[in-house]
């Protein structure tokens, strides 16, 4: 008890040699995963300066024009980076509070459920779409929603409705981005939570259910409750990506479809454009960058939020 | 006192009600477009023209399974680079990401806050996309290599912090005590925290070789050459090029495409079927481990 906690740090560098002998396997084992992050994930970050450049393939980073703040400045001025960044950000708020809702909803009710066989089965059922790509995601919505041969479009057609045709208007789309992203998604997490309500106490709801709590009372006063802590790491998480959009889905969806883009476009998509297509690669370096910087503030804000509520919810 | 109790019940009723309901009508939502392209795609081509996509398809017909299987050349290749990568990249990544995870766990290694921030750093800042791209194809010269399509999902920082939490959650005097009988750090690695992180490998490798065999961006972006094209990739640019030609043909741009020569519906379904297929079958093997490995507890520490 009478050791200076701060003694090792301070003798810490002489010690150096030492302490990496002591731990030297540790050091070697983690070796691999060093050496990929520094790689894969550090390097790319020397590569932003590709942001502030006349990008040139031929040249490389190192030796392309130097541009300063233009192509930034050719984002706002060609009025491409608002529209595209509310749009990320719009589409991954509403992803998100959808989501949460949802996942946790179903989580409840699949822990709820005394039929064993029914929540057995459509546990598997809602997790079924995570499993497969949006590729193959594409095409359920084309056998759903084809305006001449999907199930949807002919039951709506018999009921003698007008069914739109959704390839070429684009005021459903919120909505079905929103549907689709739900329909692949809330499985998974749904068992992030599920996972978080099987460590909750269980003599809390015998107490509750002698003092005749029913069970919507228990899941508003001990469920939820006990939830939060997990529901506010998965939100920190999402905000950290929050101007990140699913690119995977956006690009199988909606892809270049001119009509569908108008609504539908986000900066993930544009950054695609101007790599795959023949546009500037400075352009898209530095919408690229700015996502990554927006999406660095928020978390770091969000962080600071959560840690001035309740310093046990944050991230880091 | 019966007042009291009716109410009850009917509490009780409204929620479990409620809940079945809803799962029901959710389930219902996620499964019927499979059984959908499922039935469409033993069902006849005709049909399917006629009456679009039915729950209940008119004629049997395995035609579109044949005109798969019959000239396999592309869909062949694909499924062999799949295959070849989803089992190579879950192998190497279920063993540096537990690797991984196991060290930062490790209660006696001293610098494991400081690395823990290293990795966790790279989740909060990225170079993007494109310096990335650049890494890869003009100084790594990655193009057209399977190194290209299994590098990227090979470490991921998320599975590596739930494989460090489940590891923290395996009693340290075991370690302790082992290290006291002599055995080393991999040692202990190997043969007593693996076998007690079943559900982990079980839920890690799932990931895995899911994000692995649904993989088509990365061959998107690295295969220009079709032999070293991913399934997903393949299926993506046949039902992309259909879809095209359909839009051609619609504007009437494009009149000389006869749509004899254009996959079928019934044989773009029997395509999705035999894509999708084998993942599927991996999940009642590893479901029962799912809550248990899928903790996510706290990121920090």
């Amino acid at each position: 008890m009478t050791k200076n906690p701060s003694a090792g740090r301070r003798s810490g560098f002489r010690e150096l040699p030492r302490e990496l002998k002591r731990n030297r396997i540790y050091l070697i084992l983690l070796l691999p995963a060093v050496v990929y992050v520094l790689i894969f994930s550090y390097a790319p970050m020397v590569g932003v300066v590709m942001a502030f450049e006349k990008y040139n393939f031929s040249l490389g980073i190192f030796n392309s024009p130097w541009v300063g703040l233009k192509n930034f400045r050719f984002l706002t001025v060609s009025n491409k980076l608002w529209p595209l960044t509310r749009n990320t950000l719009l589409y991954n708020l509403a992803f998100i509070v959808v989501g949460m809702v949802l996942e946790v909803g179903f989580a409840i009710i699949i822990n709820e459920m005394r039929c064993r066989w029914f929540k057995k089965v459509f546990q598997s059922f809602i997790f079924l779409p995570y499993f497969i790509s949006w590729v193959i995601a594409s095409a359920v919505v084309q056998t759903m929603l084809d305006y001449d041969t999907g199930l949807i479009s002919r039951i709506v057609k018999s009921l003698g409705l007008d069914m739109v045709n959704v390839y070429v208007d684009k005021r459903p789309w919120p909505f079905l981005l929103v549907f689709f992203r739900m329909w692949k998604g809330v499985g998974y997490g749904s068992i992030i939570y599920l996972s978080a309500i099987t460590g909750i106490d269980s003599e809390m709801y015998e107490a509750a259910e002698i003092d005749g709590a029913n069970s919507w009372q228990k899941v508003f006063s001990i469920t939820l409750p006990s939830l939060i802590p997990t529901m506010v790491i998965m939100f920190l998480l999402a905000c950290g990506q929050i101007f990140r959009g699913d690119f995977g889905m956006f690009y199988q969806l909606i892809g270049n479809n001119g009509v569908l883009l108008e609504i539908g476009d986000i900066l993930d998509l544009y950054v695609y454009r101007a790599m795959a297509g023949n546009g500037n690669l400075g352009y898209g370096a530095a919408a690229g960058l700015f996502q990554s910087l927006l999406c660095f503030v928020t978390i770091l804000a969000a962080n600071f939020v959560v840690k001035k509520i309740q310093p046990d919810y944050t991230l880091f | 006192m019966s007042g009291r109790r009716y109410k009850q019940s009917v509490s009780e009723w409204s929620f479990y009600g409620l809940g079945y309901v809803l799962l029901f009508i959710f389930g219902m939502l996620c499964v019927i477009p499979f059984y959908l392209i499922l039935v469409s795609s033993f069902a006849e081509e005709s049909s399917l023209i006629r009456n679009g996509f039915q729950l209940i398809p008119q004629q049997f017909s395995l035609r579109a399974y044949e005109m798969v299987f019959t000239n396999p050349g592309r869909i062949g290749r694909a499924y062999l680079n799949t295959i070849f990568v989803t089992a190579v990249g879950t192998a190497v990544s279920l063993l540096l990401n537990t690797l991984t995870g196991y060290v930062l766990s490790c209660r006696d290694f001293k610098w494991r806050n400081g690395f823990s921030f290293f990795f966790f750093f790279t989740t909060l800042f990225s170079g993007g996309l494109i310096p990335w791209y650049s890494l890869y194809t003009k100084v790594l010269h990655l193009r057209n290599t399977y190194l290209a399509l299994i590098l990227p999902m090979v470490f991921s920082v998320w599975n590596m912090i739930i494989a460090k939490n489940y590891m923290k959650s395996i009693p340290f005097e075991i370690s302790e005590s082992a290290k006291l009988d002599g055995a080393g750090e991999l040692r202990i690695y190997a043969q007593l925290y693996m076998p007690l992180a079943t559900p982990l490998l079980a839920t890690l490798g799932l990931f895995s070789a899911l994000g692995y065999w649904n993989d088509w961006y990365n061959s998107m972006l690295f295969s220009t050459k079709e032999e070293m094209q991913s399934l997903q990739y393949f299926l993506q640019d046949m039902l992309g090029t259909v879809q095209a030609l359909k839009q051609l043909v619609a504007e009437g741009q494009f009149q000389a495409v006869e749509t004899a020569t254009l996959p079928s519906t019934g044989m773009r379904m029997a395509m999705t079927c035999v894509v999708t297929g084998p993942i599927i079958f991996l999940y009642p093997l590893v479901q029962r481990y799912f809550v248990k490995g899928l903790t996510i507890g706290a990121v920090k520490g």
